[in-house]
Protein backbone atom coordinates (compact mmCIF):
# COMPACT_ATOMS: atom_id res chain seq x y z
CA UNK A 1 0.00 0.00 0.00
CA UNK A 2 1.51 3.26 -0.71
CA UNK A 3 1.66 6.17 2.14
CA UNK A 4 3.35 8.85 3.02
CA UNK A 5 6.64 8.38 4.01
CA UNK A 6 9.52 10.42 6.06
CA UNK A 7 12.79 9.68 4.44
CA UNK A 8 15.83 10.96 6.24
CA UNK A 9 18.70 12.19 4.42
CA UNK A 10 22.23 14.15 5.63
CA UNK A 11 19.91 16.96 4.05
CA UNK A 12 16.99 16.41 6.48
CA UNK A 13 13.90 14.55 6.46
CA UNK A 14 11.35 15.09 3.17
CA UNK A 15 7.94 13.49 2.92
CA UNK A 16 7.43 10.85 -0.14
CA UNK A 17 4.74 8.72 -1.31
CA UNK A 18 6.57 4.87 -1.02
CA UNK A 19 5.42 1.26 -0.32
CA UNK A 20 6.84 0.20 2.88
CA UNK A 21 6.99 -3.11 3.14
CA UNK A 22 7.85 -4.52 6.64
CA UNK A 23 7.44 -7.82 6.21
CA UNK A 24 10.27 -8.52 3.43
CA UNK A 25 12.05 -4.57 5.04
CA UNK A 26 11.53 -3.19 1.63
CA UNK A 27 10.44 0.25 0.55
CA UNK A 28 9.86 0.79 -3.04
CA UNK A 29 9.88 4.25 -4.51
CA UNK A 30 9.16 5.69 -7.91
CA UNK A 31 12.39 6.35 -9.92
CA UNK A 32 11.82 9.86 -10.38
CA UNK A 33 11.63 10.28 -6.52
CA UNK A 34 14.82 8.28 -5.99
CA UNK A 35 16.25 10.55 -8.59
CA UNK A 36 14.80 13.69 -6.56
CA UNK A 37 15.37 12.93 -3.15
CA UNK A 38 18.35 11.16 -3.06
CA UNK A 39 20.43 11.65 -6.22
CA UNK A 40 20.37 8.16 -7.92
CA UNK A 41 19.41 7.04 -11.43
CA UNK A 42 18.46 3.54 -12.49
CA UNK A 43 20.31 3.23 -16.15
CA UNK A 44 21.63 0.43 -18.34
CA UNK A 45 24.95 0.76 -16.31
CA UNK A 46 23.39 0.15 -13.49
CA UNK A 47 22.72 2.61 -10.24
CA UNK A 48 24.30 5.79 -11.06
CA UNK A 49 25.26 9.18 -9.14
CA UNK A 50 26.74 11.97 -10.85
CA UNK A 51 29.33 10.06 -12.81
CA UNK A 52 29.82 6.93 -10.73
CA UNK A 53 27.50 3.74 -11.81
CA UNK A 54 27.26 0.87 -9.35
CA UNK A 55 26.43 -2.19 -11.59
CA UNK A 56 23.40 -4.23 -10.24
CA UNK A 57 23.61 -8.10 -10.23
CA UNK A 58 21.02 -10.38 -11.37
CA UNK A 59 20.29 -10.97 -7.69
CA UNK A 60 19.73 -7.15 -7.34
CA UNK A 61 16.62 -7.52 -10.22
CA UNK A 62 14.31 -8.68 -7.05
CA UNK A 63 14.59 -4.88 -5.69
CA UNK A 64 13.50 -3.42 -8.96
CA UNK A 65 10.28 -2.97 -10.79
CA UNK A 66 9.54 -1.23 -14.19
CA UNK A 67 7.24 1.11 -11.54
CA UNK A 68 9.22 1.36 -8.66
CA UNK A 69 13.23 1.27 -7.10
CA UNK A 70 12.81 -1.16 -3.29
CA UNK A 71 16.02 1.51 -1.87
CA UNK A 72 16.17 -0.16 1.57
CA UNK A 73 17.20 -3.14 -0.85
CA UNK A 74 19.58 -1.22 -3.12
CA UNK A 75 20.66 0.22 -0.28
CA UNK A 76 21.59 -2.49 0.78
CA UNK A 77 23.85 -4.00 -1.21
CA UNK A 78 25.30 -0.81 -2.17
CA UNK A 79 26.60 -1.23 2.28
CA UNK A 80 24.79 2.08 2.87
CA UNK A 81 23.35 2.13 5.83
CA UNK A 82 19.13 1.78 6.05
CA UNK A 83 17.18 2.45 9.59
CA UNK A 84 14.00 2.19 10.14
CA UNK A 85 10.94 2.53 12.71
CA UNK A 86 8.92 -0.62 13.98
CA UNK A 87 6.11 1.17 11.79
CA UNK A 88 8.13 1.66 8.54
CA UNK A 89 6.29 5.20 8.40
CA UNK A 90 10.31 7.31 8.68
CA UNK A 91 13.43 5.41 7.11
CA UNK A 92 16.94 6.39 6.70
CA UNK A 93 19.30 5.98 4.00
CA UNK A 94 22.72 7.22 4.63
CA UNK A 95 26.15 6.99 3.05
CA UNK A 96 29.06 4.31 2.86
CA UNK A 97 32.15 4.55 5.12
CA UNK A 98 33.93 3.59 1.41
CA UNK A 99 31.48 6.82 -0.05
CA UNK A 100 32.88 9.21 3.01
CA UNK A 101 36.46 8.29 2.71
CA UNK A 102 36.62 8.46 -1.11
CA UNK A 103 34.30 11.98 -0.57
CA UNK A 104 37.34 13.23 1.77
CA UNK A 105 40.08 11.69 -0.10
CA UNK A 106 38.76 13.50 -3.76
CA UNK A 107 40.21 16.78 -1.21
CA UNK A 108 36.78 18.36 -1.89
CA UNK A 109 35.37 19.69 1.04
CA UNK A 110 32.12 17.97 1.42
CA UNK A 111 28.90 20.63 1.48
CA UNK A 112 26.68 21.31 4.49
CA UNK A 113 23.39 23.48 5.29
CA UNK A 114 23.29 24.29 9.03
CA UNK A 115 21.26 27.16 11.04
CA UNK A 116 22.74 29.41 13.10
CA UNK A 117 21.10 30.59 16.13
CA UNK A 118 18.45 32.64 14.26
CA UNK A 119 17.34 29.85 12.07
CA UNK A 120 18.99 31.27 8.52
CA UNK A 121 20.57 28.11 6.86
CA UNK A 122 23.47 28.62 5.93
CA UNK A 123 25.98 26.67 3.50
CA UNK A 124 29.82 26.26 3.37
CA UNK A 125 29.83 26.60 -0.06
CA UNK A 126 28.54 30.19 -0.12
CA UNK A 127 31.87 31.14 1.80
CA UNK A 128 33.67 29.67 -1.58
CA UNK A 129 36.59 32.40 -2.54
CA UNK A 130 37.66 32.94 1.30
CA UNK A 131 39.57 30.93 2.96
CA UNK A 132 37.47 28.76 5.42
CA UNK A 133 38.58 27.91 8.96
CA UNK A 134 35.72 25.10 9.29
CA UNK A 135 35.78 24.76 13.32
CA UNK A 136 33.90 22.46 15.28
CA UNK A 137 32.76 23.02 19.51
CA UNK A 138 30.15 22.25 21.49
CA UNK A 139 28.65 23.31 25.40
CA UNK A 140 29.30 20.61 26.74
CA UNK B 1 37.12 30.86 20.89
CA UNK B 2 38.05 32.11 17.73
CA UNK B 3 37.02 35.45 17.93
CA UNK B 4 40.57 37.20 17.97
CA UNK B 5 41.89 35.54 15.51
CA UNK B 6 39.09 36.03 13.14
CA UNK B 7 38.68 39.97 13.74
CA UNK B 8 42.51 40.20 13.05
CA UNK B 9 42.25 38.44 9.30
CA UNK B 10 38.53 38.85 8.18
CA UNK B 11 40.24 41.78 5.66
CA UNK B 12 42.21 39.04 4.41
CA UNK B 13 39.97 37.02 2.55
CA UNK B 14 39.27 34.35 5.39
CA UNK B 15 35.92 33.46 7.56
CA UNK B 16 35.81 30.91 10.33
CA UNK B 17 32.65 28.69 10.29
CA UNK B 18 31.96 27.53 13.89
CA UNK B 19 29.53 24.55 14.52
CA UNK B 20 28.23 23.47 17.54
CA UNK B 21 27.90 20.02 17.93
CA UNK B 22 24.91 20.43 20.18
CA UNK B 23 21.36 19.55 21.23
CA UNK B 24 19.68 22.51 19.81
CA UNK B 25 19.95 26.06 19.74
CA UNK B 26 19.09 26.91 23.53
CA UNK B 27 22.47 24.34 24.76
CA UNK B 28 24.78 26.55 22.58
CA UNK B 29 22.96 29.95 22.37
CA UNK B 30 24.11 31.57 25.76
CA UNK B 31 28.37 30.40 24.88
CA UNK B 32 27.46 32.05 21.26
CA UNK B 33 25.50 35.53 22.99
CA UNK B 34 29.09 35.60 24.77
CA UNK B 35 31.31 35.39 22.30
CA UNK B 36 29.12 37.54 20.45
CA UNK B 37 31.30 36.13 16.89
CA UNK B 38 30.69 37.99 13.63
CA UNK B 39 31.10 34.99 11.41
CA UNK B 40 28.81 32.54 11.17
CA UNK B 41 28.01 30.08 14.35
CA UNK B 42 25.75 27.40 13.08
CA UNK B 43 23.82 24.75 15.26
CA UNK B 44 24.38 20.66 14.21
CA UNK B 45 22.03 18.76 16.47
CA UNK B 46 22.65 15.40 13.86
CA UNK B 47 26.56 15.93 13.82
CA UNK B 48 26.05 16.33 10.12
CA UNK B 49 29.89 17.94 9.81
CA UNK B 50 31.04 14.96 11.81
CA UNK B 51 29.74 12.91 9.51
CA UNK B 52 30.76 14.44 6.69
CA UNK B 53 34.59 14.87 8.17
CA UNK B 54 35.12 11.71 10.18
CA UNK B 55 35.65 14.10 13.61
CA UNK B 56 34.94 12.82 17.20
CA UNK B 57 36.03 15.32 19.19
CA UNK B 58 35.86 19.09 19.72
CA UNK B 59 37.35 20.98 19.21
CA UNK B 60 38.39 20.04 15.49
CA UNK B 61 39.17 21.88 12.49
CA UNK B 62 39.36 21.72 8.77
CA UNK B 63 41.34 24.09 6.12
CA UNK B 64 39.63 24.36 2.94
CA UNK B 65 41.10 26.73 0.32
CA UNK B 66 39.86 29.46 -1.63
CA UNK B 67 38.26 26.77 -4.07
CA UNK B 68 36.94 24.78 -1.57
CA UNK B 69 39.55 22.12 -1.44
CA UNK B 70 40.25 20.86 1.56
CA UNK B 71 44.63 21.30 2.47
CA UNK B 72 44.51 20.19 5.91
CA UNK B 73 41.55 17.59 6.82
CA UNK B 74 39.37 17.10 9.92
CA UNK B 75 42.13 17.41 12.94
CA UNK B 76 42.58 18.60 16.84
CA UNK B 77 42.28 22.51 16.70
CA UNK B 78 45.35 22.88 18.94
CA UNK B 79 43.74 21.32 21.84
CA UNK B 80 46.11 19.42 24.55
CA UNK B 81 44.32 17.43 27.26
CA UNK B 82 45.94 18.99 30.23
CA UNK B 83 42.66 18.76 32.21
CA UNK B 84 43.90 15.34 32.78
CA UNK B 85 46.48 15.68 35.35
CA UNK B 86 44.01 19.02 36.94
CA UNK B 87 42.95 18.26 40.74
CA UNK B 88 39.73 16.84 40.23
CA UNK B 89 38.65 18.91 43.51
CA UNK B 90 40.38 22.17 42.81
CA UNK B 91 39.72 22.46 39.43
CA UNK B 92 43.64 23.35 39.00
CA UNK B 93 45.79 22.32 36.35
CA UNK B 94 49.52 22.44 37.78
CA UNK B 95 51.53 25.27 35.68
CA UNK B 96 53.88 23.59 33.65
CA UNK B 97 50.92 21.54 32.37
CA UNK B 98 48.51 24.91 32.03
CA UNK B 99 52.19 26.23 30.01
CA UNK B 100 51.39 23.71 27.54
CA UNK B 101 48.05 24.14 26.71
CA UNK B 102 49.03 27.85 26.05
CA UNK B 103 51.40 27.10 24.05
CA UNK B 104 49.49 23.89 21.77
CA UNK B 105 46.49 26.40 21.41
CA UNK B 106 49.09 29.48 20.62
CA UNK B 107 50.68 27.22 17.92
CA UNK B 108 47.44 26.39 16.11
CA UNK B 109 46.61 29.64 15.98
CA UNK B 110 49.59 30.87 14.88
CA UNK B 111 49.56 28.07 12.37
CA UNK B 112 46.10 29.53 10.87
CA UNK B 113 47.54 33.18 10.63
CA UNK B 114 50.55 31.96 8.77
CA UNK B 115 48.15 29.73 6.33
CA UNK B 116 45.55 32.89 5.67
CA UNK B 117 48.98 35.31 5.35
CA UNK B 118 50.84 33.45 2.89
CA UNK B 119 48.58 30.57 1.77
CA UNK B 120 49.65 27.59 -0.30
CA UNK B 121 52.89 28.68 0.50
CA UNK B 122 52.83 27.95 4.33
CA UNK B 123 54.35 25.37 5.40
CA UNK B 124 51.51 24.46 7.70
CA UNK B 125 49.26 23.98 4.11
CA UNK B 126 49.55 19.91 3.14
CA UNK B 127 50.10 19.07 -0.65
CA UNK B 128 47.44 16.54 -1.85
CA UNK B 129 49.10 13.41 -1.11
CA UNK B 130 49.75 14.69 2.57
CA UNK B 131 46.33 15.80 2.94
CA UNK B 132 44.84 12.80 1.60
CA UNK B 133 47.08 10.29 3.60
CA UNK B 134 45.92 12.40 6.81
CA UNK B 135 42.09 11.98 6.15
CA UNK B 136 40.67 10.05 8.95
CA UNK B 137 39.27 6.74 7.53
CA UNK B 138 35.97 5.87 8.04
CA UNK B 139 34.71 2.23 9.49
CA UNK B 140 31.53 0.44 8.17
CA UNK B 141 30.98 1.28 12.19
CA UNK B 142 31.28 4.47 12.25
CA UNK B 143 28.97 5.54 8.95
CA UNK B 144 26.75 3.20 10.67
CA UNK B 145 27.25 4.96 13.94
CA UNK B 146 26.77 8.40 12.42
CA UNK B 147 23.28 7.31 10.48
CA UNK B 148 22.00 6.12 13.96
CA UNK B 149 22.66 9.11 15.38
CA UNK B 150 21.55 11.11 12.69
CA UNK B 151 17.99 8.96 12.41
CA UNK B 152 17.58 9.25 16.88
CA UNK B 153 18.03 13.23 16.29
CA UNK B 154 15.20 13.24 13.89
CA UNK B 155 13.25 10.90 16.00
CA UNK B 156 13.44 13.16 19.14
CA UNK B 157 13.33 16.41 17.39
CA UNK B 158 10.26 15.04 15.90
CA UNK B 159 8.74 14.48 19.31
CA UNK B 160 9.40 10.43 19.73
CA UNK B 161 12.08 10.44 22.24
CA UNK B 162 11.15 6.72 23.20
CA UNK B 163 11.36 5.57 19.32
CA UNK B 164 14.74 7.55 19.23
CA UNK B 165 16.73 5.62 22.08
CA UNK B 166 17.63 2.63 20.78
CA UNK B 167 19.06 4.18 17.58
CA UNK B 168 21.49 6.72 20.08
CA UNK B 169 22.52 3.78 21.94
CA UNK B 170 23.01 1.99 18.84
CA UNK B 171 25.15 5.31 17.66
CA UNK B 172 27.06 5.00 20.97
CA UNK B 173 28.14 1.44 21.04
CA UNK B 174 29.13 1.03 17.34
CA UNK B 175 31.38 4.49 18.07
CA UNK B 176 33.12 3.90 21.34
CA UNK B 177 36.15 6.50 20.22
CA UNK B 178 33.62 9.06 19.75
CA UNK B 179 33.23 11.78 22.48
CA UNK B 180 30.71 13.53 20.53
CA UNK B 181 28.42 11.03 20.27
CA UNK B 182 28.86 10.39 23.87
CA UNK B 183 29.03 13.18 25.54
CA UNK B 184 26.09 14.99 23.65
CA UNK B 185 23.99 12.13 24.79
CA UNK B 186 24.73 12.20 28.59
CA UNK B 187 24.68 15.74 28.52
CA UNK B 188 20.49 15.50 28.72
CA UNK B 189 21.01 13.28 32.05
CA UNK B 190 23.59 15.24 34.30
CA UNK B 191 24.05 19.04 34.39
CA UNK B 192 28.09 19.36 34.40
CA UNK B 193 29.45 16.02 32.29
CA UNK B 194 32.41 16.97 32.24
CA UNK B 195 32.90 16.70 35.80
CA UNK B 196 30.62 13.81 36.42
CA UNK B 197 32.10 10.45 37.80
CA UNK B 198 31.01 8.85 34.43
CA UNK B 199 33.15 11.26 32.42
CA UNK B 200 35.95 10.61 34.82
CA UNK B 201 35.97 6.85 34.65
CA UNK B 202 35.87 7.08 30.92
CA UNK B 203 38.49 9.28 30.66
CA UNK B 204 40.99 7.53 33.03
CA UNK B 205 40.02 4.59 30.87
CA UNK B 206 42.07 6.01 27.60
CA UNK B 207 45.25 4.69 29.92
CA UNK B 208 47.95 5.78 27.48
CA UNK B 209 45.67 6.82 24.90
CA UNK B 210 44.78 9.92 23.63
CA UNK B 211 41.66 11.97 24.56
CA UNK B 212 42.92 14.78 22.29
CA UNK B 213 44.51 13.29 18.96
CA UNK B 214 48.42 14.72 18.83
CA UNK B 215 48.39 17.78 15.74
CA UNK B 216 50.95 17.00 12.98
CA UNK B 217 52.23 20.80 13.41
CA UNK B 218 55.51 21.88 13.95
CA UNK B 219 56.14 22.70 17.92
CA UNK B 220 52.85 20.94 19.09
CA UNK B 221 53.66 18.51 22.57
CA UNK B 222 54.20 15.07 20.87
CA UNK B 223 54.49 13.46 24.39
CA UNK B 224 51.62 10.63 25.90
CA UNK B 225 48.79 12.62 27.99
CA UNK B 226 49.73 13.93 31.18
CA UNK B 227 49.77 11.56 34.44
CA UNK B 228 47.00 12.64 36.47
CA UNK B 229 48.75 14.27 39.97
Amino acid sequence: MVTMVTIVTEHGPQEVQAEADRERDALWMAPSDVERLLGWTLKAEGLCRGPVCVPLASAAARHVRPDALDVAGLWRRMSKPVLRTQDASAWLLGESASERTAALESLEAPDFTLPDLAGKPHSLSDYRGRKVLLATWASW
Amino acid sequence: MWQTLYAALKERNFIVVAVAMDSGADAARPWIEAARPDYPALIDRAHVVAELYNMVNVPSAVWIDESGRIVRPAENAGAFEGFRAMDRTTRKMPDDIAAKVAKAKATYVAAVRDWVEKGSASAYVFDPARARAHVPRMSDAIANAHANFRFGQYLLQSGRAAQAQPFLEEARRLHPDSWNIWRQLGEKNEIGLASSPEFWARVDALGERHYYAPVDMQGMPTEGPPSRR
